[in-house]
């Protein structure tokens, strides 16, 4: 390496047609008893229905109504959703970053797709897609009014590019009018957008 | 000079489309399989996540322009199973004899799926090398967003940044280098710091005074200021 190729690249000699080359690759690793098609169907069903954002807004409710859980989550977030249950894969080293009336905090990777798979899950198409990646960076209050999210002007964006093995979780701010709602009650507040930073929390009904 | 991945900042892109919150995790069944056959196969143990991503910088321009998000992940197996000699190129092609693989004993059995994705990998490594830098303090990116090790090779230091002035935010640890890892080159584990850079210092037309940009950047990406 590096190896530049233009034409060559091993990958042109499977079936151009995607799901032909993804089945095509599959057959062959299965034949060779490198692949195992149960422990496929097991990761699948891990990210469809195990893990999700559900995790991050477990995280999240407790944030806000448990102050020691708060400071413990703000000065060493693996170790504590640890505690949880929630580590694993692209989720090793977390880092949480709070939502206030000065700064709001969104998430990105411009380089890839990185995103903390233990509490979210993984990533939504808009979030891998080229246009958020190029431009939340360079213009995050554009990206955020196509989210529909308008931020008082005064108020000052952090965008966290992702650029290392280190992941990011917002914790939205706490919607007003939530005062003596229970853990249950305020996780389903919290949406998923909310803590990539492309949404705010939902107020309650 | 960078590659086709290192997209932060580039303009000719339209409006972002959010999907509902309750979109599928996948929209089609072979995004689902390409996913999981790409974390089973990693599950040999014959390549790290750089070497991964690497291979996946290495599409070709035209190849990652065109390519949809799981197709790229599908093309980098392939590559990256022959270029690790795990596969020849005639049994990619379905021409070779048929028989169990060397590398079948460590194949990823369905049982131990949740114990192997519940595990992770640490990226952390014991220090060697000193953190030189300090909270707050002013550094200044490289000038080159480019791998020092290996001409053209991969780097985290995106080219939008590159140059650039900003403030150590944190330290995080001594992380594993992904300019050596992903080419076979050790760990060269390094302090990695989040560092904090104002809008107006990225772009000629900031949206926000106030607005900054946080890179997780290695301390060989950074001098003092």
């Amino acid at each position: 390496m590096p190896h530049d190729h233009h034409d060559d690249h091993p990958h042109s000699l499977l079936p151009s047609d995607p799901a032909l080359r993804v089945k095509a690759l599959e057959t062959i690793l299965t034949r060779k008893g490198l692949v195992d098609p149960a422990a496929l169907d097991a990761i699948i069903d891990t990210y469809e229905n195990r893990i999700g954002p559900k995790n991050g807004a477990e995280v999240v409710a407790r944030a806000w109504s448990d102050e020691g859980f708060r400071a413990a989550l703000l000065s060493d977030a693996t170790a504590t959703v640890r505690e949880l249950g929630y580590y694993g894969r692209q989720g090793e080293h977390m880092v949480a970053v709070e939502n206030t009336p000065e700064t709001h905090n969104m998430v990105v990777c411009t380089l890839c797709s990185c995103y903390p798979w233990p509490l979210l899950g993984i990533p939504p198409a808009w979030y891998k897609s080229d246009g958020y990646r190029a431009r939340a960076v360079r213009e995050p209050r554009r990206v955020l009014a196509e989210f529909g999210v308008r931020l008082p002007e005064e108020m000052a964006i952090r965008v966290w590019d992702s650029t290392a093995e280190v992941r990011y979780l917002v914790i939205p701010m706490r919607p007003e009018g939530t005062e003596g709602m229970d853990r249950e009650a305020l996780a389903q507040l919290v949406t998923r957008n909310s803590m990539i930073g492309t949404g705010l929390a939902k107020v309650p009904a | 000079m960078t590659r086709a991945h290192d997209m932060g900042g580039r303009y000719g892109y339209g409006a972002i489309h959010p999907d509902g919150e309750d979109e599928p995790v996948f929209h089609e069944d072979w995004h689902a399989r390409a996913a999981a056959l790409t974390l089973a196969a990693g599950a040999l143990g014959q390549w790290n996540i750089d070497m991964s991503r690497h291979t996946r910088e290495c599409l070709s321009v035209r190849d990652y322009s065109s390519f949809s998000y799981y197709e790229k992940w599908i093309a980098a197996l392939a590559d990256l199973l022959v270029e690790t000699s795990v596969l020849t190129t005639d049994e990619l092609k379905g021409e070779a004899a048929e028989g169990r693989h060397a590398l079948s004993y460590s194949a990823l059995r369905a049982e131990a799926v949740p114990e192997v994705l519940a595990k992770g990998s640490p990226y952390t490594r014991p220090g060697r090398v000193a953190p030189h830098f300090t909270e707050g303090q002013a550094v200044r990116l490289r000038r080159h967003p480019e791998n020092t090790h290996v001409e053209g090779g991969h780097t985290r230091l995106p080219a939008y940044a590159a140059g650039a002035r900003g403030r150590i935010l944190r330290l995080h640890g001594i992380h594993v280098l992904p300019d050596t890892s992903a080419h076979g080159l050790g760990d060269q584990a390094e302090p990695l710091y989040a560092v904090a850079i104002p809008a107006v210092e990225l772009w000629q037309m900031p949206e926000h005074p106030n607005d900054e940009v946080v890179l997780d950047l290695w301390q060989s990406y950074l001098e003092p200021a």
